[in-house]
């Protein structure tokens, strides 16, 4: 049993390791992006211009409403025919591009993040006290300064715990990206299925390096919202 | 291809992959119903040694990706080929249908029990103080008095929990299913016509909707009882009852 998971050729301890290395990445570097646009969509959703509010409003209600996996396909897929027929007008003499897997799943990840985490940040922008905005601008503070020093500080405080379950859901989610052959822990426990037939052994093992990354999340999210919070007055 | 032509051709495909979608997603919810509550009487008031395997459960459950518990179950029942078959289990998960099944009950009992949990926890204990004056028996008082409480609290949470679910079965696709998601893939592998997305999205999104205005009409039902004032903005068909 200890040596299907040793380290080096014998075992595929380091196979599933490093598998497990670009789960993480996968959802690191996706989480800025996500993040990065869902402030994008949440002030559209938020704005007086009506074109931009019904944009920002769709936006959220159709991604939320399709399957994860089918936007994974839309982005590998739809991506790849798109920049090759724009490749084929531009360069006709080169080759067919491929988009990498870990590029669509970026792009494909980040699109969800931001649709659901755009309703999480326009929730915590309802949520500020107008009274306070009132007095920033009462002793003269700027719009930007008013954003800076009283908006962002509190939305950062409200949205956090819904944020939190987005990062899990979301680390969960790269899984699916093991569809479209990126080597993630997925699919490295795939290979090592095949090659030893003990699906059972290596699928659990894969389900609890998942549990052991959603556990620890969730202690590093409890930490972080009792930093956010450390200011509020108890009642 | 012209998208038109994709539904005229494969029309046929996409609304059997959608009787699939609705069947997986229908049973494993309704299983996962049965189950919920008495999970969830538990966790309100079960000892220690009946909450903590159950706390561990939904914890799994919650923490690892369902795609996971899916080739867990499909896949992984190969391993055990020989027991289930001496058991006469072996033709159940053979299937695909039945295994993704087992695992969206499995997963969506998890969920309900704590979407359950939080409803029961709603209920005023003046309510159950009450029943009990009055002189009913613990199931007396759980059958009309804190299900009924509990449930209203519970229902959009719950109707929240089936739609991520019908959309969560998606991913059964992946071990050949072929529901939207799956008859989606065949077609595209078939015809490589980018429109066989935008059918399946539609379809999702029709799905829900349809979904979520049933659930609606349930959630005024089970509220007639309760003036529109009360219970704030109330949904038109209530208003007109209250009115009339």
């Amino acid at each position: 049993m200890t040596d299907l998971f040793a380290f080096g050729d014998t075992g595929w301890g380091d196979e599933i390791l490093h598998g497990l290395l670009i789960t993480i990445e996968l959802a690191l570097v996706t989480l800025p992006v996500g993040l990065a646009l869902g402030f994008l969509v949440a002030f559209a959703a938020l704005s007086q211009n009506r074109a931009l509010r019904t944009l920002g409003n769709g936006y959220t209600t159709v991604m939320r409403g399709i399957p994860e996996i089918l936007t994974l396909f839309v982005v590998y897929n739809g991506l790849g025919m798109g920049l090759n027929a724009a490749l084929s007008r531009l360069a006709p003499d080169a080759g067919p591009f491929e988009i990498s897997p870990f590029i669509a799943g970026v792009i494909a990840l980040a699109l969800v993040f931001a649709a659901f985490s755009a309703e999480v940040i326009r929730g915590a922008f309802n949520a500020l006290d107008p009274g306070q905005i009132e007095a920033g601008r009462a002793i003269g503070m700027t719009p930007a300064q008013i954003l800076r020093r009283i908006k962002l500080p509190q939305v950062w405080r409200f949205a956090l715990p819904g944020l939190g379950n987005l990062w899990i859901n979301m680390l969960k989610d790269t899984a699916l990206v093991s569809v479209i052959a990126l080597n993630d822990l997925m699919r490295m426990t795939k290979v090592a299925v095949g090659v030893t037939k003990q699906p059972f052994t290596f699928y659990l093992v894969a389900c609890l390096l998942y549990w052991a990354m959603c556990v620890l999340s969730e202690q590093v999210l409890a930490q972080m919202e009792r930093r956010a919070n450390r200011g509020v007055r108890r009642v | 291809m012209h998208p038109i032509d994709v539904l005229q051709s494969y029309g046929p495909q996409f609304l059997n992959g959608a009787l699939t979608t609705v069947a997986l997603t229908g049973l494993s919810a309704i299983l996962a119903a049965v189950i919920a509550p008495l999970f969830a009487l538990v966790r309100v008031g079960g000892n220690r040694w009946a909450q903590w395997p159950l706390r561990l459960y939904i914890s799994f459950m919650r923490g690892t990706p369902l795609l996971a518990q899916l080739f867990l179950v499909y896949y992984g029942a190969g391993q055990f080929r020989p027991t289930l078959e001496a058991w006469g289990l072996w033709p159940f998960f053979r299937d695909p249908f039945n295994c993704a099944l087992l695992v969206f009950a499995v997963n969506s009992t998890a969920y309900q029990t704590e979407i359950l949990r939080g409803g029961i926890q709603g209920v005023p204990p003046g309510e159950v103080e009450a029943a009990r004056a009055v002189g009913m028996t613990r199931v007396q008082t759980l059958r009309r008095v804190v299900f009924p409480h509990a449930y209203r609290i519970a229902w959009p949470a719950l109707g929240n929990e089936i739609i991520l679910l019908m959309k969560a079965s998606a991913i059964a696709s992946v071990v050949t299913v072929f529901d939207i998601m799956g008859r989606t893939r065949q077609v595209f592998a078939k015809t490589f016509d980018f429109s066989a997305y935008l059918w399946a999205a539609l379809l999702y999104l029709a799905l829900t909707a349809i979904f979520i205005a049933l659930w609606r009409l349930a959630e005024a039902r089970l509220s007639r009882h309760i003036g529109a004032r009360e219970r704030g903005a109330g949904t038109e068909a209530v208003t007109k009852g209250a009115g009339a």
